[in-house]
Order: structure tokens, then C-alpha cells, then sequence
């Protein structure tokens, strides 16, 4: 044992020293590497001035496919499948690597993806889309009519369980029926292999947006069946049919998708590659950006955007989405709209979205924000209310105390103290903290309560909340997906909102077929809704981020995604 | 030594059963699902989903179902990472952990031991307070503080060393500087007094009085019996180290099983919650019997019963 505990000893003393000479040598190989590099910062801070993070910012990476634009959009996507991804990380990834029957253009206009033409009956319950000649999977196998029905089918599919059947399917012919395993029900064929037909049971006005929605991509029959579960976590499996295809996917460490040379418009594409850096923290990709390492960041820290706000580079685009407080309107005194009108009243929309959320989002004075679409043409949010917002910018603190009064609290009196529950990410925290001074300003005492993200979800779903923050972002340039949400036997309708008015509203624009008839039923929809305050919306979201402006002929949706498929970087 | 280790893995089975059986009820217990989200999905599509991971079966079912599984080397499939296996998401992480842990063990206890004896040998010089102080900030300075601080300078502004993943050597520098801080802070602080309380000793005495050279006691006698608090500190050191950090993995960008660890609680996804519970269950054990292991031969006095 002696023998034994000696040898041991020996040992830690030989690894201990090796230890200590390499730690010398390693940190001389340091020192070397030290005085190398600087010398290529100096070189390259004496290109621009050193002020501007571009400055330091390396070039695209020449791989041998062509040019490499390394970017970050968001974290690791849980799923890439079209059919049950419903984040925008997944969707971000699915929109450069499968193409739908109809695409979204730079203009955010309908514009023809897989499919080359399209045409309706004159009942505008079957359309007919024409598919382009020789399109191909990435791996090189036709691409035919049926496997958009195949595809469509599958989502219908309750093995699959894909949690947007109901959105993009719901108003074809025969879906009550596929949804519960009949696929074959579903009212979708293909005559020929160029030909697919889709025929509704009702009509749907924003058809042509779900035909280019990224659940309804094309997904290739024989991959999945050969991996139904594990055939979209791998690039060899993973075939699509868009302009790029995975290469390489390290979870939550970056995915390399590089252009698909059996994309229709290959000729089209000048990147050879992208890198999506799958990051979570702000900090980390904020240093990436300033470091050069990705040329776009969306994940910027809050904490920079101060300084951030008039550079070139930091881009604010709005989204179609608001940010708004569910009123429990089960619950008294929530159920007196008087009560809720004058909640609304006493905020300070402008305070919060350019002082709070620092001009990164913009005031709220409708429900429907800017960018959202009339049927009747136009700017739904111009024709709103006539043309005037619904709401005040600033706050109206004689105005709310007045309304409080008519609603039987004078001054708050008789008012119980009201929870505000949130989830604390983000600037939920900050909000509230300020909805608890504003409205202490009428007389009304708020309790903040803070919760988890996981627990926050299903208390709010469940009703079991005063007021709770809330938001929405559009998967679709309608306005009835935004107001489908307070509609009264909606799953998403939190505060249990019910209203004749609204709901009568909308239940006539759901089948009035004449545009300038449903322009008028959805604005009547809104101003019920505003009228009895059914929920307080607060700021519309945008998207923020850092952009190099080496990036040329990239854009950003008002649904919050990006487009680089036709991008290219610039020395 | 045989019977103890049989002894032993009966112990540990047992753990592990406890810890699987308190993890599952518990878990079920918080609010909130892994299918729930900001948008509500269709009722049709949360049974199906329910259906197809059995989440509809009473727990009490679903809980012998999983015991079965689990038995059976069958973890089952992540509920949120759509599409992998809870074992292919453990078996292509783990390694990646490993590895940053692993070089921040030896890091810190390459530098940790021989700091604190030095220390100790040199107590109340000013060499002594001086690795006392920083033994102390090592300890007090939260991992996140170091990472954005080291992030700050080397990579931002000197640009010496890459800010994400672990392509070269280079970017091993910063995640291991950050995962071995606290624990080389603490090692040092534990030699230091572990081998003043030694160097104090009778036999030290007798030692020097026999006249063994210094470094013969020094490293025959004193270290030996010095080690003893440093190895039952090592142990669940390592099994925490080599599982890897949500704070450092985050921040670095590194694919490891600690993000992992932590985000499948935040997003309920309750089969990758087993799964890595039971395995750093697992690890924590079989690393403090190799710890016992050691100790007998550290010390033969220790009898292992």
C-alpha cells in the first residue's frame, strides 16, 4: 500500500509540474498569437474609424460554394417540420428551405412560389394552382401536384398533431372529418402532376395567404416514412424544396444551410451559405455582431439600445402584432365596462412604448396597428374610427376618474385591490410596475404578480387571473386573426371577453364575400370593441435589430421574419 | 472492497429510484404543460399530441409505463425538440460538457492544491494574503460576472479570443477560465487550512524531529493527510462541473447538457427532465463512490463499510 500511496503522490507532483511548465507554454504560445492579432486589429481599424462596429467586422467567409453571411435570429428551433413547427426560430429556418405554392414578396404582396399561376371559381370556393415545369426536391427527385396533397393531408393528420391544422386548413371541404383520421376526406387533388386543386367549404378571404403559409410546405413522402419521427432533426434526411438546404445542425450551437442547386430560381441566389448562430443570450450575440463574427443580430441586449437608437445599423420595424392587458371580464369589477374604459383611459401609451419600451415599440391607440390590410384596399388602421385613433396617446386622468365615477367608485372607492399578473421576460416587468402608478393616480391599487413563463400561460388560458398582460402577432395579413382572438368562444380569448355586438360583427364578416361589406363588418367589430374596452392595448410590436450594411437585397416581414435567401454581402 | 461496492450499487440503484420517483410526481405537480404556448392550439390537436406521448393515461399509469421504459434503457422522446430521442440528446451533449468540465477540474486542481499549500506554507506572508484575497473574490464573484467580463475584453475589445463555440483551442480559454474560478477559489482555500490544521500536527513534529528532509514530510506526510477535504469535495464537484453550466453555456454558446438541463424545466418538457436528472443522479453517485474508492487508498486507516 505504501508502494501504492507514493506512486500516487509522485504522479500528482509530475502532472503538477507538467502542468505548470504548460500553462508556461501555453500562455507564450498565447503572448505569440497576442502579438499577431492586434497588428490585424490596427489594420483593420485603419480601414474605418473604430467608432463603428462594422468597422472591425471580418468579411463574408469565401468557402468553396460561394460566399458564407453568418447571421442570428433566435435560439435553437424546437422543430423544423413545416407541419409542427408554430414558433418564428422554426419558421425562420422552414421559409429558406422549403418553398409553398405562393411566396411573400419584398412588398409583403402574394407573389407565385411553387406555383407559377393560380386562378378561383366564381363561387371563390375552389382555386386551382398551376405548378411550375421541372421542379425537384433538394435531392434531385421531381416534385409533383401530389405531394402538396400529401403534404396538406398530413397536417390534418392527429398522429402528427400539427397545432396549426385548424388555422390553415379549417375552412377547406371535408377537414371536420380528416382532422379526426380520415385524410382522405380532405377536398385536395391533383388531376396532374402540374395540377393542384383545393376546394373550400366556405369562403376565406385570405386564402392566398395560407397557400403561402409555411405549415402548407411541400414535405417529401419518402423521407418521412422512412423516419417519421427523427426525418426533420437531420440534414441528410431533411430533403425541401427552397432555395437553401441544411447541411449541418448543431443543436443549439449554429445550422448551415447552403444553396439548393435544384431550386427552380437557383440563378437567382448569390450566397453560397448561411449560418444561423443559434443563440440565446443577448450579450453573447451582441458581442458576436460587435466582434464581426455575424454581420445581423436580433437578440439585442435591451441595456445597448440607448445608444444604439440613430446608428446606421440598428434597424425598428413593426410587426403586425399588438401588446395589450386582458381584463378578466368574468370577473367583477371587470365586468362592468365602465370600469375597464376607465383603466384604459388613465395609461400613458406614449410614456410606455417611447420612454418604457425605449421607442422600440410604438403607442397603441387601436387595436389594429399600422401595416394590417382593409379588405376594401388600403390601410385598415387609416379608415379606423374614421380616420381618428380610438384612443388617447397620452393619459386622461380627469377623464378616467370621471368614467370610474359613473361606473359607482369615486375615487377608486370600493374598488378592491386588483391583481396585474405577467410573466417577468422582456418589458412585462417595467409595465407593470408603471401600471401601478399610473392607476394609483385614480384612485385604483394594483398587486403585481410575478410568475413563471410555463405556469404564467396556462393560469392566464385558464382564467385564473384579474388582468394579465397579453399580445398577439399575426400569422396573416387579415384583420380577423387579430380580432378571432377576443372573439367570444375563442380558445385564445383569455379575459373571456363576450360581446353581442362584436361577436355579431364578426360572425357576419366570416361570410360576407363583398369586400367593402366586410371592411365595414370588421370595423364595426373594432369599434365595439374599443367602445366597451374588451381589452386595453397598449403599444404594436416591431421587430429590433443590428444589420451590417455589407448585407444588401435581405428585407423583414411585418411577421417578424427574415429574407436572405436573395441576399449578398459585400466587401 | 468487493462487497463494498456490491453494497454500494445496491445503495445507488436505490437512489436513483427515489430520485426518479419524487422528480416524476413533482414535475407533474408545477402548472403548465410542454404543449402549451402563447397561442392556444385546437383541442383536437392538444389530445392528439397527449394521445401520442400517452399523457392522457392517469399518472399513476403514465409513471409505470415510464419505469418500464426506463428499465428498459428507453428514456423516450423529447417532448419539445420534436422528432430526438431524450438518450441521442444526452449522448450528443454530454461529451461536449465533458470536455470544457473536464479541462476546468484538472485547471483548478492543478492550480488550486499547490496554491493553497503554498499559501499554507507561507502563512502570514504577504504572498499568503494575497492568494487569500483572491481565493475569496473567486468565491464571492457570481460565473456570470467573469463570462461577461472576460467576454467584455478579450473577445469584444482586445479581440483575442473567439466569443462563440469550440471550434479550436482558443475558444476552450474563456468557458474554462469561467467554470474553474469558484471551484479553484475553493480548493485553495480548503488546502490552506486543511494544511495548516496537518502541518500542526504530532507527527509533523516527529517528522521534523527525526530530520526528514522538508520535502519528504512535506509531500510523504503532510499532503497526503492535507488531501482528505479537497477529494469528498471533488467529487459532487466534478459530477456538477462535468454536466456543464446553464450560465457558462449560454453566455459562450456552447451545445452543452447544463443549458439543456435547466431549459427543459422552464419549458416543461417533462421525458428530457427525467432524463437528465437521472443521469446526473447517475453520475453524482458512481463519481463519490470513485471518491470513497479513493479516500481508502489516500488514507488505509478508512475502513469502507
Amino acid at each position: 500500500m505504501r508502494k501504492k500511496v507514493s506512486f500516487l503522490l509522485a504522479t500528482t507532483m509530475l502532472v503538477s509540474t507538467l502542468a505548470f511548465t504548460g500553462c508556461g507554454k501555453s500562455e507564450k504560445t498565447g503572448s505569440d498569437n497576442a502579438t499577431s492579432a492586434p497588428e490585424q486589429t490596427t489594420e483593420q481599424a485603419t480601414q474605418a474609424p473604430a467608432e463603428n462596429p462594422d468597422a472591425t467586422t471580418a468579411p463574408a467567409t469565401e468557402t468553396a460554394g460561394g460566399k458564407q453571411l453568418t447571421v442570428q435570429v433566435g435560439p435553437n428551433p424546437e422543430t423544423i417540420d413545416p407541419a409542427l413547427n408554430s414558433a418564428v426560430d422554426g419558421g425562420n429556418m422552414i421559409l429558406h428551405a422549403f418553398e409553398c405554392l405562393l411566396t411573400v414578396d419584398k412588398d409583403n404582396n402574394i407573389a407565385p412560389g411553387q406555383a407559377e399561376s393560380w386562378e378561383t371559381s366564381e363561387d371563390k370556393l375552389t382555386y386551382t394552382f398551376h405548378l411550375r415545369d421541372g421542379l425537384k426536391w433538394s435531392d434531385g427527385s421531381p416534385l409533383t401536384a401530389n405531394d402538396f396533397v400529401y403534404s396538406w393531408k398530413r397536417v390534418c393528420d392527429p398522429t402528427v398533431a400539427a397545432p396549426y391544422a385548424e388555422t390553415v386548413l379549417s375552412m377547406v371541404k371535408g377537414y371536420d372529418e380528416a382532422i379526426k383520421g380520415n385524410l382522405d376526406a380532405l377536398a385536395v387533388s391533383a388531376p396532374d402532376d402540374k395540377t393542384f386543386v383545393v376546394e373550400l367549404s366556405n369562403f376565406c378571404p385570405y386564402f392566398e395567404s395560407l397557400a403561402a403559409f409555411a405549415t402548407l410546405s411541400p414535405v417529401n413522402q419518402k423521407a418521412i416514412e422512412a423516419d417519421t419521427d427523427g426525418w426533420a432533426t437531420k440534414p441528410e434526411t431533411y430533403i425541401c424544396n427552397g432555395p437553401f438546404k441544411i447541411t449541418e445542425w448543431v443543436p443549439s450551437s449554429h445550422i448551415i444551410m447552403t444553396k439548393n442547386e435544384n431550386y427552380w430560381n437557383k440563378d437567382a441566389i448569390k450566397l453560397g451559405s448561411i449560418k444561423w448562430l443559434l443563440m440565446e443570450d443577448g450579450n453573447a450575440a451582441y458581442s458576436a455582431y460587435k466582434t464581426g463574427e455575424a454581420l445581423m443580430i436580433k437578440t439585442v441586449p435591451t441595456e445597448e439600445i440607448p445608444s444604439l437608437t440613430g446608428t446606421p445599423d440598428f434597424f425598428i420595424d413593426q410587426i403586425l402584432g399588438t401588446y395589450y392587458i386582458s381584463l378578466n371580464c368574468q370577473k367583477e369589477p371587470f365586468t362592468n365596462p365602465l370600469v375597464r374604459k376607465a383603466l384604459s383611459m388613465a395609461v400613458d401609451r406614449d410614456y410606455v412604448a417611447n420612454t418604457l419600451m425605449q421607442g422600440t415599440y410604438s403607442p397603441a391607440t387601436n387595436f389594429i396597428g399600422p401595416g394590417w390590410a382593409d379588405p376594401a384596399g388600403g390601410s385598415f388602421y387609416d379608415k379606423a374610427n374614421g380616420g381618428q385613433p380610438y384612443l388617447s396617446a397620452t393619459a386622461d386622468v380627469e377623464g378616467a376618474k370621471k368614467v370610474l365615477e359613473e361606473a359607482g367608485y369615486p375615487n377608486g372607492e370600493g374598488l378592491p385591490t386588483i391583481t396585474y399578473t405577467t410573466n417577468p421576460e422582456g418589458y412585462h416587468k417595467v409595465v407593470a410596475e408603471y401600471l401601478q402608478q399610473a392607476w394609483a393616480e385614480i384612485g385604483v391599487t394594483l398587486d403585481v404578480n410575478i410568475v413563471e413563463w410555463a405556469s404564467f400561460t396556462p393560469m392566464r388560458r385558464s382564467g385564473d387571473f384579474e388582468i394579465a398582460r397579453n399580445g398577439w402577432v399575426g400569422d396573416y395579413n387579415d384583420t380577423s386573426n387579430m380580432f378571432d382572438v377576443l372573439y367570444s368562444t375563442n380558445g385564445n380569448n383569455d379575459g373571456k371577453y363576450t360581446s353581442a355586438a362584436f361577436d355579431a360583427a364578426m360572425d357576419a364578416a366570416r361570410t360576407e364575400k363583398d369586400p367593402a361589406k366586410r371592411s365595414e363588418d370588421l370595423h364595426a367589430a373594432e369599434d365595439a370593441l374599443m367602445e366597451e374596452a374588451g381589452c386595453i392595448p397598449l403599444a404594436y410590436y416591431s421587430d429590433f435589430w443590428l444589420q451590417s450594411p455589407k448585407i444588401t437585397g435581405a428585407w423583414h416581414s411585418p411577421y417578424g421574419y427574415w429574407f436572405f435567401m436573395y441576399a449578398d454581402v459585400t466587401e | 472492497m468487493v462487497k463494498y461496492i456490491l453494497k454500494r450499487i445496491g445503495l445507488a440503484i436505490i437512489t436513483i429510484f427515489t430520485v426518479l420517483t419524487i422528480t416524476f410526481f413533482l414535475m407533474n405537480m408545477v402548472p403548465g404543460g410542454p404543449f402549451m404556448s402563447e397561442k392556444a392550439i385546437s383541442q383536437e390537436a392538444q389530445a392528439a399530441l397527449e394521445a401520442k406521448y400517452g399523457m392522457d393515461k392517469p399518472l399513476i399509469q403514465q409513471y409505470f409505463t415510464y419505469l418500464g421504459d426506463a428499465l428498459h434503457g428507453d428514456l423516450g422522446m423529447s417532448l419539445k425538440q420534436r422528432g430526438r430521442s431524450v438518450t441521442s440528446i444526452i449522448t450528443s451533449r454530454f461529451p461536449v460538457s465533458a470536455k470544457v468540465g473536464g479541462i476546468s477540474i484538472l485547471v483548478s486542481l492543478l492550480i488550486g492544491i499547490p496554491l493553497g499549500c503554498f499559501a499554507a506554507l507561507h502563512r502570514g506572508k504577504a504572498i499568503d494574503s494575497i492568494i487569500s484575497v483572491i481565493a475569496t473574490c473567486g468565491i464571492a464573484v457570481p460565473s456570470f460576472v467573469i463570462c461577461t467580463l472576460l467576454l467584455y475584453f478579450f473577445g469584444v475589445n482586445l479581440k483575442l479570443l473567439p466569443t462563440f463555440g469550440l471550434t479550436s483551442w482558443k475558444h476552450y480559454i474563456m468557458p474554462v477560465i469561467s467554470l474553474s474560478f469558484y471551484p479553484t477559489a475553493y480548493i485553495m482555500r480548503l488546502m490552506r487550512s486543511s494544511m495548516l490544521d496537518v502541518l500542526g500536527q504530532d507527527y509533523m513534529r516527529t517528522a521534523k524531529a527525526k530530520g526528514l528532509s522538508q520535502f519528504v514530510s512535506l509531500f510523504k506526510h503532510a499532503l497526503r493527510n492535507a488531501l482528505l477535504p479537497v477529494i469528498t469535495y471533488v467529487g459532487p464537484m466534478m459530477a456538477y462541473t462535468l454536466v456543464g453550466s446553464f450560465v457558462v453555456e449560454k453566455i459562450f454558446t456552447i451545445p452543452g447538457l447544463g443549458g439543456e438541463f435547466i431549459k427543459s424545466i422552464t419549458s416543461r418538457d417533462y421525458t428530457v427532465i427525467m432524463g437528465t436528472t437521472i443521469f446526473l443522479a447517475t453520475l453524482m453517485i458512481v463519481l463519490n463512490m470513485v471518491v470513497d474508492i479513493i479516500y481508502k487508498i489516500v488514507d488505509p486507516r478508512i475502513k469502507l463499510s
